[in-house]
């Protein structure tokens, strides 16, 4: 920014008079990167200090005062956190990546372009409304499925155990997730693949492949890294969802892989959720202690995130 | 040119105000998202005039709405806040000295009553636990073909805990002669959430059929008897309402056109009616040590007659306020939610139990001693 050192001998290299706008953009810039870090910090601190009181308690206090032992009561519900956004994502990725494809390769122009608006319009919906559709129209239309997947295939250890009578199970809430995360993971795609060079798809098609052929040989490959910072970013928002989760699923506090069972492992935004209003004392320090939890594993995603996309920036559109 | 130079103090600053912006946003105070209703025009009622602060339990907030506006619209100079937090939150405001009176889901208990250690009473006096609230907790259900359900409390329990998993239970069907009851599962629905209805149903659970409820009366449903769960009062209406051979359990006022199952209480079922559910209050005996005006109850949940399945909510007063004018007002309008009328509105908005006449009576002696 500075350029005071460069030599005022040569004319033509003297710098520029500063303009006042410069100055004010510049600075506009600086405190908006600033604010985020700031921010973060604020949060993390804020977290941290009312989180320590329930990390340095006895945990015989805690049984009384508290909701149990830390570690036990805050393990089921990170298992319930990333199980639910890992089955959301196992539904939700292929379709984004299907819908995306679809838009930038295979539909007519005009046809693409209102289904893209459509598509981004679903990233609007507000998450009460999710929780809402969940509860009234999802869950009782998927209560016949579970009782079916329990029967005929009840001996695959994810169908087993009692099948729920409402559908409020986790299998529910990975399919309210998943379309709730539908719009990033395809708006992300669909840009990607827009942006593989015309050459590569030509040279593709020139040597007789056919689309899918040249789909798999010169998008996908071109497209990789940012198919995954997509996924990663939708999983961060399965991970964080609360409002839904809390409406739609038939939570507990147990670890287990049944997706079709009445108790359910919770998530952690949504068990905050749930307990806040009646907390107090150690109770609201110990729930805060859960959300540093949930920080520490959606900072751990987007680290992960960051790495795979870095390791693979040579294939990167973006550089 | 030097934007590092101006930028970096600025950036600080920046920093400094976020940063204590957000330790402010923790600290809300009860005032902060209180229930506030402005008072009306001047020449109306008495001359009491002053503010009184409230917080905590928000199984009554609807029932301190009402009472709050009817008892400004005689008293138009009183300004009522009621904030709710929350049973624990209120309680903990009120032995702070933050409100004049606190809403409770439960009494103080008895390590908790200690003279002095309440911020608005004075040093030598203790708290008052007064019942002014009462609500009848329904078990609701939906069963086809099944009008009428009476349990009794060993299978209620049983049907909770998941050990009856099916509706033509042997046990289901021995207090149930004529009923012609399905051959399905029973889908039992209770609250994900914290809350006053939970604790009263599993505290009813724990004393009536303790050999099948093992686990002790708590707010939050004890994991390990498993269950559907669903997220408030309306939540688990809904999904008793959309299942299928459901049963769960709310405030009767919203059971709606759900079926209301009769509980045994000695040899008879009863349902949750007011008259019934009020009598729970008036058969329960104090708790032990407790002091003439203190009417902490150790809910009696076999009492004969009384509907057994209830949340009883106490405002929580000082017996000497250390200052008078708290006293004055603290007096009306407790004395009014205990009052006839009162009970009456609180009954006719939000389906609550009124106080019998001789609660109300002995209320209203409790409420005159406060000085």
């Amino acid at each position: 920014m500075s350029s005071s050192t460069i030599a005022q001998t040569d004319s033509s290299l003297r710098p520029a008079k500063r303009r006042i706008g410069d100055t004010v953009f510049g600075g506009l810039s600086t405190l908006s990167g600033v604010s985020i870090l700031v921010i973060l910090a604020a949060v993390a601190i804020f977290l941290l200090a009312q989180a320590l009181p329930a990390l340095t308690t006895a945990p015989d206090v805690l049984a009384e005062q508290g909701y149990g032992e830390f570690w036990g009561w805050v393990l089921p519900f990170a298992f319930g956190t990333v199980w639910a956004a890992f089955l959301a994502l196992l539904i939700a990725v292929p379709v984004s990546i299907g819908i995306a494809l679809f838009i930038s390769h295979y539909a007519p122009r005009r046809l693409a372009q209102s289904l893209g608006y459509l598509i981004d319009l679903l990233a609007a919906v507000p998450s009460v409304v999710y929780g809402l559709w969940g509860i009234f129209q999802l869950a009782p239309a998927l209560q016949p499925a579970h009782l079916w997947l329990s029967k005929y295939l009840g001996w695959f250890p994810l169908f087993s155990g009692n099948p729920s009578g409402t559908g409020r199970t986790i299998f529910t809430t990975a399919f309210v997730l998943a379309v709730m995360i539908l719009p990033i993971i395809t708006s992300l795609c669909r840009e990607v693949f827009l942006q593989t060079p015309r050459l590569h798809e030509e040279a593709a098609l020139a040597l007789g492949s056919t689309r899918w052929e040249m789909i798999r040989m010169a998008v996908f490959p071109f497209a990789r890294a940012g198919i995954v910072s997509a996924i990663m970013l939708g999983l961060g928002r399965a991970l964080g969802e609360t409002m839904a989760v809390a409406m739609v699923l038939s939570g507990a506090g147990v670890i287990h892989f049944k997706v079709l069972t009445q108790q359910n492992p919770n998530s952690i935004a949504a068990n905050i959720a749930l307990n806040f209003p009646e907390a107090f004392g150690l109770r609201v320090n110990q729930l805060i202690a859960s959300g540093l939890v949930l920080f520490i594993i959606t900072l751990a995603v987007n680290i992960l995130a960051r790495w795979i996309v870095s390791r693979r920036a040579q294939y990167s559109g973006a550089n | 040119m030097n934007i590092k130079k101006i930028g970096a103090p600025f950036a600080i600053l920046m920093a400094a105000a976020l940063s204590m912006s957000a330790c402010a946003a923790n600290e809300g105070t009860p005032a902060d998202n209180a229930t506030t209703q402005s008072s009306g025009s001047a020449d109306a009622g008495s001359n009491l005039s002053g503010t009184l602060a409230g917080q905590g339990a928000s199984s009554m907030s609807v029932a301190q709405q009402t009472w709050i506006a009817e008892f400004q619209k005689k008293n138009s100079g009183v300004t009522i806040n009621y904030s709710p937090d929350g049973s624990g939150a209120g309680r903990k405001a009120f032995q702070g000295g933050g409100v004049q009176f606190a809403g409770s889901d439960r009494a103080f208990k008895d390590e908790e009553m200690k003279a002095g250690s309440f911020g608005k009473c004075t040093a030598e006096s203790n708290a008052l636990n007064l019942p002014v609230y009462i609500s009848p907790i329904a078990v609701i259900y939906k069963v086809d073909g099944v009008d009428e359900l009476k349990l009794d409390p060993d299978t209620l329990a049983g049907i909770f805990a998941g050990k009856i998993t099916k509706w033509n239970d042997p046990k289901i069907a021995a207090t149930n002669e004529g009923v012609t009851l399905p051959d399905a599962t029973i889908t039992a629905v209770h609250r994900s959430d914290d809350s006053g209805t939970t604790e009263n149903f599993t505290d009813y659970l724990s004393q009536a059929a303790p050999s099948v409820w093992t686990e002790k009366a708590n707010g939050e449903w004890p994991s390990a008897f498993g269950g559907e769960a669903a997220k408030g009062t309306a939540g688990v209406v809904d999904a008793v309402t959309q299942g299928k051979n459901t049963i769960g359990y709310a405030d009767a006022s919203q059971a709606g056109d759900l079926g209301v199952a009769k509980v045994k209480v000695g040899e008879e079922f009863l349902g949750p009616d007011a008259d019934k559910a009020a009598k729970l209050v008036e058969a329960s005996p104090k708790v032990e040590g407790r002091k003439d005006h203190d009417w902490a109850l150790k809910l009696d949940r076999k009492a004969q007659g009384a509907y057994p399945i209830a949340l009883v909510a106490y405002a929580l007063v000082c017996e000497d306020y250390k200052d008078d004018k708290d006293a004055e007002l603290v007096k009306a309008y407790v004395g009014y939610m205990v009052s006839d009328e009162g009970q009456k509105v609180a009954h006719e908005k939000v389906g609550s139990a009124p106080l019998s006449a001789d609660m109300q009576a002995k209320m209203k002696a409790a409420v005159d001693s406060i000085k």
